[in-house]
């Protein structure tokens, strides 16, 4: 009995420090991901001159870097600019996506697997390698310096297509049958039956589009040169990049007003995002 | 079934079956009308694509294979000789070197850290959840607020790196503007962007290795090394082959961080190959050479991408 205790007691501090030693790693790896955060938003509200100066810490701290940043700067504006671009990209690949990919899955027609094919071939070709006759077509539309620019070009996605077949070709082929004895025209069964069954793919595809165009630096940059148009990637380029480039206070400021809505939404949404990722794994 | 079986009553077979023809009839015109749906839904998509993708691909290839004037038009039919001009170019050369450099190195660390992660916050113990929470949160990043945020770390005077080693009495390291320390810098800042997405992806690998194989080790006695290498690192080898190609082919297109932090320099020696097609079109205005570069391209990122396109068949199907 006597022996038993100790042998426990003995299991239960070795676990302990070992417990001890994996919190201290995992607070040394938190610090480094989250450091260069944290260092952004501090010096966000440190004044100018301090900044300069290099201290970072001691001094008292301030808003005005963000009256700064909504008051001379257009960041709202590059937000604005943004979130309408990223939105309405975002639609349409959900919208011409999934009709590509129906077509793909359900109808019967000449050329079906050499199409698909093709579609696939483009997903190999990396849009940053076409950007000189793309700029000379869209020059050529007269669509240079217009909102468009930053949407036409990429109202559909291979990679979409692809996506979404890979779904609807899950759909059970009876449901299908049973939709062509009930008389459900294409569009009916479509929008009836196959956009909601494949609620998940629409969400992550939707997501990818979204980050996508969000993320879009190279093309807006060649396309557009009006401040008014700019999306934030290009506009925090401006930004950094222009005369203002000793005042980092501000600059970090406008980085903390892009980056803390998306991670208000990564917060909330996390919980989907790994039981969405898991769901992908066990598929 | 019951009906078509009893012999008494033979009459419902008859509307049965005329029913069944008349499914067939209108199954048929559907398939007719396929044609006319594949049309009006698949129009857009390959429009667009042909537009935009292959319309342009084409281009550039032809574009390639000529001498350009200013406004981008094709003057002279060289052949290849745009390739060999270019292959046997030192500058080139070094270029696909520090592209080679880069695209490596990134994949490698982030493999490394993301794995790392993964492994720390796949453990049970209290408050593991915020851990977790952490770790993703680069996923929320963009290219230009990253660039940011590592730019004034970098930063020669007033960065905090700098400050650190200053206060450790050392010499200062003026990051972004010694070539070999700007590599790093870059490297370092692609792979701090990537963390969150790679944690999520090895998370959720590490999270499906049945729990059983573990019990099994256990009670053989094997130690939690021997497990790793023998059952954690084989189980998860898709996603880690998985992470280096979208690495990879990332890296090949890291465009924005590079304009951001380095515009290529200093002396070239971030000069990647993607940030030279920009460079040579749209600022010294050799559509020619900047063509043949963006073929070059396309050819290295097309073969990365038909890899992954292999390994998404084989996880799709089964």
């Amino acid at each position: 009995m006597q022996m038993d205790t100790t042998v426990m007691n003995q299991a239960t501090t070795k676990r302990r420090i070992g417990n001890f030693f994996k919190y201290v790693a995992l607070i040394i790896l938190a610090f480094i991901v989250i450091f260069p955060f944290v260092l952004g938003l501090w010096t966000s509200f440190l004044p100018s001159m301090d900044i300069a100066k290099g201290s970072l810490w001691g001094g008292h701290l301030t808003l005005h870097n963000y009256v700064t940043a909504f008051t001379q700067t257009k960041i709202l504006r590059y937000l604005l600019n943004s979130l309408v671009i990223s939105t309405l990209v975002m639609f349409a690949h959900l919208f011409f996506c999934s009709l590509g990919a129906y077509a793909f899955v359900f109808l019967d027609f000449k050329y079906r697997n050499l199409l698909f094919y093709i579609v696939l071939g483009t997903m190999m070709l990396p849009f940053e390698a076409e950007v000189i006759p793309n700029f000379t077509t869209v020059k050529m539309l007269g669509l240079l310096n217009h909102y468009s620019v930053m949407v036409i070009p990429f109202l559909t996605s291979a990679f979409g297509i692809f996506m979404l077949r890979q779904t609807f070709k899950q759909i059970p082929k009876d449901l299908k049958e049973a939709a062509d004895v009930d008389g459900l025209s294409h569009w009916q069964f479509y929008w009836q039956v196959t956009l909601p069954y494949s609620k998940i793919s629409l969400f992550t595809l939707a997501a990818y589009s979204f980050l996508g165009s969000w993320n879009q630096y190279l093309w807006p940059m060649l396309t557009t040169f009006s401040d008014h148009l700019r999306p934030v990637q290009d506009g925090l380029r401006q930004l950094q990049s222009e005369e203002t480039f000793n005042d980092w206070g501000m600059v970090q400021a406008s980085a903390a007003i892009v980056v803390i809505p998306t991670l208000i939404v990564l917060f909330f949404g996390q919980h989907y995002f790994k039981s969405g990722l898991n769901e992908g794994s066990v598929k | 079934m019951i009906d078509s079986l009893s012999p008494t009553k033979p009459t419902p077979k008859q509307p049965q079956a005329e029913e069944k023809l008349t499914a067939k009839v209108t199954s048929f015109e559907l398939k007719k009308n396929d044609k006319y749906y594949a049309w009006l839904f698949l129009g857009p998509s390959i429009l667009l694509l042909t537009v935009f993708v292959f319309f342009p691909m084409i281009r550039t290839f032809y574009l390639s294979l000529f001498l350009t004037d200013t406004f981008g038009n094709p003057t002279v039919f060289v052949g290849l000789k745009n390739y060999t001009t270019l292959l046997k170019s030192a500058s080139y050369m070094a270029s696909l070197k520090a592209t080679g450099t880069y695209v490596i190195g990134v994949s490698v660390f982030t493999i490394v850290f993301g794995l790392l992660l993964a492994a720390m916050a796949n453990q049970k113990l209290r408050g593991i959840g915020f851990f977790r929470t952490v770790f993703t949160a680069t996923m929320g990043v963009s290219v230009s607020v990253s660039a940011v945020f590592w730019l004034f770390m970098f930063n020669p005077s007033i960065g905090i790196l700098n400050q650190v080693i200053k206060s450790f009495g050392a010499k200062p390291i003026m990051w972004l503007t010694t070539p070999s320390w700007a590599m790093v810098a870059v490297i370092a800042t692609t792979v701090w962007m990537h963390l969150g997405f790679t944690f999520l992806l090895f998370f959720g690998a590490l999270q499906s290795v049945p729990k059983s194989l573990y019990d099994a080790a256990d009670v053989a006695g094997a130690s939690p090394r021997y497990q790793f290498w023998h059952i954690t690192l084989p189980m998860i080898s898709p996603t880690m082959f998985f992470v280096a190609v979208i690495t990879l082919i990332s890296g090949f297109k890291s465009f924005g961080l590079i304009d951001l932090m380095t515009a290529g320099g200093p002396t070239n020696a971030t000069n990647l190959l993607v940030y030279r097609v920009y460079k040579d079109a749209f600022m010294n205005g050799n559509y020619a050479q900047a063509s043949t570069e963006a073929i070059i391209l396309a050819i290295i990122i097309a073969i990365i991408t038909f890899i992954q396109f292999k390994l998404l068949a084989k996880r799709v199907n089964y």
